[in-house]
């Protein structure tokens, strides 16, 4: 099976700095998968090389194997959505135009958005909730409303890939719950393949079916959620010692904060 | 009903009220149903080869700033960008006391060579800027700004060096020409080059307004969406700037239109572009057609020169918005 989206020796220098070196994975349709890794690891970069938002990468990236560079923007962006970190933008416009605009690359320049735009639109509030919001202006909405109304945004791009930069970083637990849920929903039931560059190992291995882990720009390891979490892997990846407890429902093991901090 | 159309009503409304009156504004008023009679021969003159074209030149100008200004806001994530900032009203400058110093300052073909020493100057800058923010940051923001104050500064000098050293007459006609003004419009000419510049250009601007709508979110979430950044960057840069450009060559470098009339516009009608690109074009061209009739009224027979007029109206009335108004060209939390 041609994997969705290929990776093959993907090194970044910026500035003259190098920020990735010799990435390669492959996502298949319909995998969840999480990229860890501490800060500056270089999880957001890859994500930005993917989606041509960096255009001067070495190495080898395929989207329905046909080499990423050979598509349009506008034609990349109706294969793979991609949700930013949300850190930093207080849309001024309402929820239901904002969302909209996720149809750009489906829309004529020349025309108002057709109905399947507005029902893509429509679907994408409803599934997160929001349509009770849509008339509200999204930088008035609370932090969490806003990372669904970005969410909403990405879901309504239909694309067949989905990658997030941090989806639930900033959110509260019933939040991040929520979006989660949601995303697993995209997953198992629309067939959405997810890539998701996270700092929340707990949550990662219980949503992902694989975990990819960065350090210093390099893969370390690519592997099934039980395997990533141990502290052998943890340990090279992160460079502490966590301790585990036994999650109450599933067999994995979950990292809890040691009281006095500073695992080691 | 859509709760932005009361703003567009009122700006279309406040549009039509400016163009059906002050074309018979002025030192003397001309009242439309005695200028029917063979007597008033003269007054007819005046308004038909005076005064009807310089209001028309005087609202295509306001909306072409105003179109201008609402682009390169959203493209620079910035309130304070306008095309002018980029350095096309220090180009044109230039290119004008070029014209004046060096003795080229003349009509040919209905055509003032200053005109197009000044369109010249501006295209020149604009496309110093360019090359310089494509070659090192493929366009980024900061860049362009930077280098569009850099090249703004350095036409200044240049400006500054010609003046210093110029003959006195011609350094006065130079002043003369960057305070900017409309009294220059005798008959259609002018128009016919400027209107469909501006019209084509509008259009251009308007067929981007998702792609403006999504640039004042960033970057990285234009480029999410699908928007290809360096074309769109590249085609807005230049449609916008030989638009202002072309202005400034006409009308020379009238101030504060395109900084005010996209906020002013955006309190009233939100910040979709869709709706902003057509409201801040009304607006534009009504404030500046305002404040030229204030220009040509208040002194009569004596003439202010539009620019200062745009700012001592405007700064004011912007600086009461700023205290009452939410600040909705907020992008960056």
């Amino acid at each position: 099976m041609i994997p969705i989206v290929s990776i093959k020796n993907l090194s970044l220098r910026l500035s003259g700095q190098e920020i990735l070196r010799d990435i390669s994975f492959d996502l298949q349709a319909g995998d969840y998968v999480c990229l860890v890794g501490p800060n500056g690891s270089g999880k957001t970069s890859v994500l930005r090389c993917v989606t041509r938002v960096y255009s001067r990468w070495l190495g080898e990236i395929t989207v329905l194997g046909k080499p990423v560079r050979s598509f349009s923007q506008r034609e990349l962006a109706r294969h793979l959505a991609y949700l930013p970190q949300a850190d930093g933008i207080a849309p001024p416009y309402t929820v239901e135009d904002f969302v909209l605009m996720a149809r750009y690359p489906f829309v004529n320049p020349f025309r108002p958005p057709s109905a399947e735009d507005r029902e893509a639109v429509e679907m994408a509030l409803r599934m997160t909730e929001l349509w009770s919001l849509r008339h509200r202006v999204v930088r008035t909405l609370s932090g969490g409303e806003r990372q669904k109304v970005y969410l909403a945004g990405a879901i309504a791009q239909q694309a067949k890939v989905l990658l997030l930069d941090e989806p639930t970083t900033f959110l509260d637990v019933p939040h991040q719950e929520d979006v989660r849920s949601l995303l697993h929903r995209i997953n198992r039931q629309s067939g959405v393949t997810i890539l998701a560059a996270t700092h929340d190992l707990n949550a990662a291995v219980l949503s992902a079916n694989r975990i990819l882990a960065l350090r210093e720009g390099r893969l370390l390891f690519s592997g099934s959620p039980e395997e990533f979490m141990t502290t052998e892997v943890v340990r090279q990846v992160f460079g502490f010692a966590p301790q585990f407890v036994r999650h109450p429902q599933v067999p994995l093991p979950m990292i809890v904060p040691s009281p006095g901090g500073g695992a080691t | 009903m859509n709760r932005w159309a009361g703003g567009f009503l009122v700006i279309v409304a406040v549009a039509l009220v400016v163009l059906g009156v002050t074309p018979f504004a002025g030192g003397n008023w001309i009242v439309p149903w005695r200028a029917t009679g063979p007597e008033s021969l003269v007054a007819r003159q005046i308004l038909f080869e005076l005064r009807i074209p310089r209001v028309l030149i005087g609202f295509v100008a306001g909306a072409a700033l105003a179109v201008g200004g609402v682009a390169f806001q959203a493209m620079f994530r910035n309130p304070l960008a306008t095309p002018y900032t980029l350095g096309v009203a220090s180009g044109a400058s230039l290119g004008a006391v070029i014209s004046f110093q060096c003795g080229l300052a003349f009509s040919t073909w209905g055509f003032s060579t200053t005109a197009v020493f000044a369109f010249l100057g501006a295209m020149a800058t604009l496309l110093v800027v360019y090359a310089v923010a494509m070659w090192r940051a493929e366009l980024s923001v900061a860049t362009m700004l930077l280098a569009g104050v850099a090249m703004s500064f350095f036409n200044s000098s240049l400006i500054l060096i010609l003046q210093y050293l110029g003959d006195p007459v011609q350094v006065f006609h130079a002043f003369r020409w960057m305070l900017g003004g409309l009294e220059g419009t005798i008959g259609y000419d002018d128009l016919k080059v400027l209107l469909p510049v501006v019209l084509l250009s509008s259009v251009v601007v308007f067929a981007l307004r998702r792609e403006l709508n999504l640039l004042a979110l960033g970057d990285e979430w234009a480029t999410a969406r699908g928007v290809p950044l360096m074309k769109i960057k590249a085609l807005l840069l230049f449609v916008t700037g030989s638009m202002v450009a072309s202005v400034v060559a006409l009308c020379g470098p009238i101030g504060f239109v395109c900084l005010i009339a996209p906020h002013i516009t955006r309190l009233l009608v939100g910040p979709e572009h869709g709706r902003l690109i057509p409201a801040a074009a009304l607006l534009g061209g009504a404030f500046l057609v305002v404040c030229d009739t204030v220009a040509r009224t208040v002194l009569a027979p004596t003439e202010i020169p539009v620019g200062v007029i745009t700012a001592l109206l405007g700064g004011p009335f912007f600086l009461w918005l700023l205290f009452t108004r939410p600040l909705s060209w907020e992008w960056l939390s």
